[in-house]
């Protein structure tokens, strides 16, 4: 591992506090992954860059940076990247996925906000992230209550753009947001000093329609009987997708499709035969928050699917990219962003007709509808998940976690008895 | 042949034996499950059953079950709940089990866990609630319960054990009688109990387990709060264990 203390410093980091979590992290990540067997050699490229999380990426978006470039940080899969690149700037994932973060959160954030925003917030006030350091500016979002209030608290630390998104889906809320992506422009062009053309514009959206090809080509070879990855690395290549470069991503993720459907046709599964096919579905499971995955892969049940912002809501449906003048990109944006179903948005019933789409695509033999411990939207939502899962005659476990390994052993009893009641 | 069920809770491990013997037997979990397995192997082995032998097949269940070095099979305690559950009240019913730490509420149909739910870390509405409230009243568990049926209900509103404990401690200190404290105490745990068990459609037949299921105090106060009868159990502590014994047998054949 190259030696990043030097630029570390130079962000204002607290490099001391910083320390912990790279002692911490190798460790837990070769727990998760390193111990699998079988895994596809595609994942060194991801192996790699979870090693070096804090040191290759932060090196590149720093040159990028000398050169004059701006970086854009986001929390929510609605923020259209498109816009970011077409002015040559590079858009980069924020969300916390660590207890690490939580507490510094917790210093000004009530006890009970969903631990995804206290570790957001926490990396950003402690300097414990070199992400958070040099993102530029935020884009924020009105999603939920927790968000929409961190980002005043943000705004005071940092640069924050705060995009209005609707929280109905009638026409005229699929035009505000349009509206809302057309002033998000302005504020790129007057951050970055860069036009955004219509030629820019069909690039980028080009860009990022084939990093979500990319992505659902991965998940495509999860539908099969024989299941060529764990959900383990499924996850973490789409946490990955959040912050890496998106031409270098889109490529590694098709070699290593190469290297799966091969798998698929020699009729190659990571798992034994019969091993219960679980879909997880709720809030997002931002890096580094592989519980969940690991305690079903370890229990007997293999994870093919995530209906989560880390999985299918982050790739499914493309933009149109028929587009020829500046408007009507951004119309196509519009679009393709109001398509995703979270539950801040009333009603949501797309989202449970979504979810079982995905339970008879990736032939799920039961559901568990995972909960970060304070979010309200979520939680209320899974009574609406949880009926219609009974009326599809389709079984699920409701679960609420935080990030803290605490209850480890509770929830591994909870999967395991959810597993054996599949496999009578 | 003898088929063990073990099952190592949080408070108290229980024992089941099937087969040429038939033993049953609890002790307290203590400090340390490892600890406590060996004493139950030394204990079945004065009885006359080797757990080593190939005469014997051993299932262990409960939150210490990975503790046992010697089970053939470990299986989670909601399958062994639900399996003792059946043995007890046949094959369509809903089994409360309150715990030392956990409290759970297992659906059965047909003779199939057909759905479960278990409380939160919180562990107001377990056995570990009305731990700490009798040692704050200074009395065992069982006089705690004799108490609270010759006391009227003091309420306690508060859902966390944390907040109940204080809540107490001004009954306490306002000079309350202890019978209405026990009261009271005893009600807050049947009506959180109550409150997770309405999260699901019970069955017509509900049946208790657990350190509790042969209160009838208690079955009637749950019964009340749910406003369906919860049936006591003789031998409600053991279903884990008798379930674990069961399925040692059925998976072995
Ligand atoms: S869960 Fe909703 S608010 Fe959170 S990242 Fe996903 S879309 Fe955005
Ligand atoms: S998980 Fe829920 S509470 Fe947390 S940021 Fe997302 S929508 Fe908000």
């Amino acid at each position: 591992m190259a030696d990043y203390r030097k630029m570390w410093e130079d962000l204002g980091m607290d490099v001391e506090t910083h320390d912990q979590l790279c002692a911490v992290l190798p460790q837990a990540f070769g727990d998760v992954y390193l111990s699998q067997e079988n895994r596809p050699e595609g994942m060194d490229y991801y192996n790699m860059v979870v090693a070096d999380i804090h040191g290759i990426r932060p090196a590149e978006l720093i040159e990028h940076q000398k050169k004059g470039g701006k970086v854009f940080g986001t929390f929510c899969v609605y923020v259209p990247d498109e816009i970011v690149f077409a002015a040559d700037a590079i858009a980069t994932g924020l969300c916390g996925g660590s207890q690490f973060w939580v507490p510094g959160g917790e210093k000004v954030l009530p006890t009970n906000t969903c631990p995804l925003i206290k570790a957001s917030v926490g990396a950003r006030l402690d300097r414990t992230c070199p992400f958070f350091r040099i993102a530029d500016m935020y884009v924020g979002e009105t999603t939920c209550d927790g968000k929409k209030k961190a980002w005043e608290i943000l705004a005071e630390d940092v640069p924050v753009h705060v995009m209005n998104l609707p929280q109905m889906k009638r026409a005229k809320d699929v035009q505000a947001w349009a509206e809302e992506i057309e002033d998000f422009k302005k504020v790129v062009e007057e951050f970055t000093g860069n036009e955004i053309t219509a030629e820019k514009l069909a690039e980028s959206i080009k860009l990022i329609n084939a990093k979500r090809a990319a992505l659902e080509r991965l998940y495509e070879t999860r539908k099969n009987e024989n299941i060529p990855i764990s959900g383990s690395d499924a996850l973490l290549i789409s946490q990955i997708a959040f912050y890496d470069d998106p031409g270098r991503f889109t490529q590694m993720t098709n070699k290593l499709c190469d290297e799966l459907e091969q798998r698929v046709k020699d009729g190659v599964s990571v798992f034994p035969a019969g091993t219960k096919r679980i879909m997880l579905t709720g809030t997002p499971l931002a890096i580094p928050n592989w519980k969940l995955h690991n305690i079903v892969e370890t229990s007997g049940g293999a994870v093919v699917c995530e209906e989560m912002c880390t999985g299918t809501r982050y790739f499914e449906r493309q933009t149109a990219e028929t587009g020829t003048t500046v408007k009507e990109q951004i119309q196509a944006l519009a679009e393709r962003y109001m398509g995703i179903n979270c539950a801040c948005f009333t009603p949501n019933s797309g989202r449970v007709d979504d979810i079982i789409r995905l339970a008879k695509e990736y032939k799920a033999d039961g559901i568990i509808d995972v909960n970060l411990k304070f979010c309200n939207l979520y939680d209320t939502e899974g009574y609406f998940v949880e009926r219609a899962m009974k009326e599809a005659g389709i079984p699920v476990l409701g679960i609420e976690t935080d990030y803290t390994d605490s209850d480890a052993q509770q929830l591994r009893t909870r999967v395991s008895a959810f597993i054996e009641m599949l496999n009578k | 042949m003898n088929y063990v069920g073990i099952d190592i809770g949080s408070t108290a491990s229980k024992v089941a034996v099937r087969g040429e013997k038939e033993i049953y037997f609890v002790l307290p979990t203590g400090w340390s499950s490892k600890e406590t397995t060996q004493i139950i192997k030394e204990k079945l082995k004065a009885e006359g059953v080797d757990v080593q032998s190939d005469n014997t097949k051993v299932v262990a269940t409960g939150y210490g079950r990975i503790a046992v070095d010697f089970a053939d099979y470990v299986i989670t305690e909601i399958t062994c709940h639900a399996r003792g559950g059946r043995e007890m009240a046949g094959d369509n019913l809903g089994i409360i089990d309150v715990g030392g730490q956990d409290t759970k509420v297992i659906l059965v149909e047909n003779g199939m866990v057909q759905d479960f739910l278990m409380n939160d870390k919180c562990s107001a509405g377990t056995g570990k609630f009305l731990e700490i409230m009798a040692n704050r009243l200074g009395v065992t568990l069982k006089e705690l319960f004799d108490m609270a049926q010759a006391g009227t209900v003091l309420p306690i509103s508060s859902l966390c054990t944390v907040f109940a404990e204080s809540e107490v401690i001004n009954y306490i200190g306002e000079g309350r009688k202890r019978e209405d404290i026990a009261a009271g105490v005893v009600d807050s745990v049947a009506a959180k109990v109550a409150q997770l068990s309405q999260r699901k459609n019970l069955p017509k037949r509900v049946i208790l387990t657990g350190g509790l299921s042969h209160s009838e105090y208690f079955t009637k106060a749950l019964s009340g709060k749910i406003g369906q009868t919860v049936e006591p159990t003789e031998k409600g502590r053991y279903a884990g264990a008798l379930g674990a014994a069961i399925l040692a047998e059925e998976k072995s054949k």
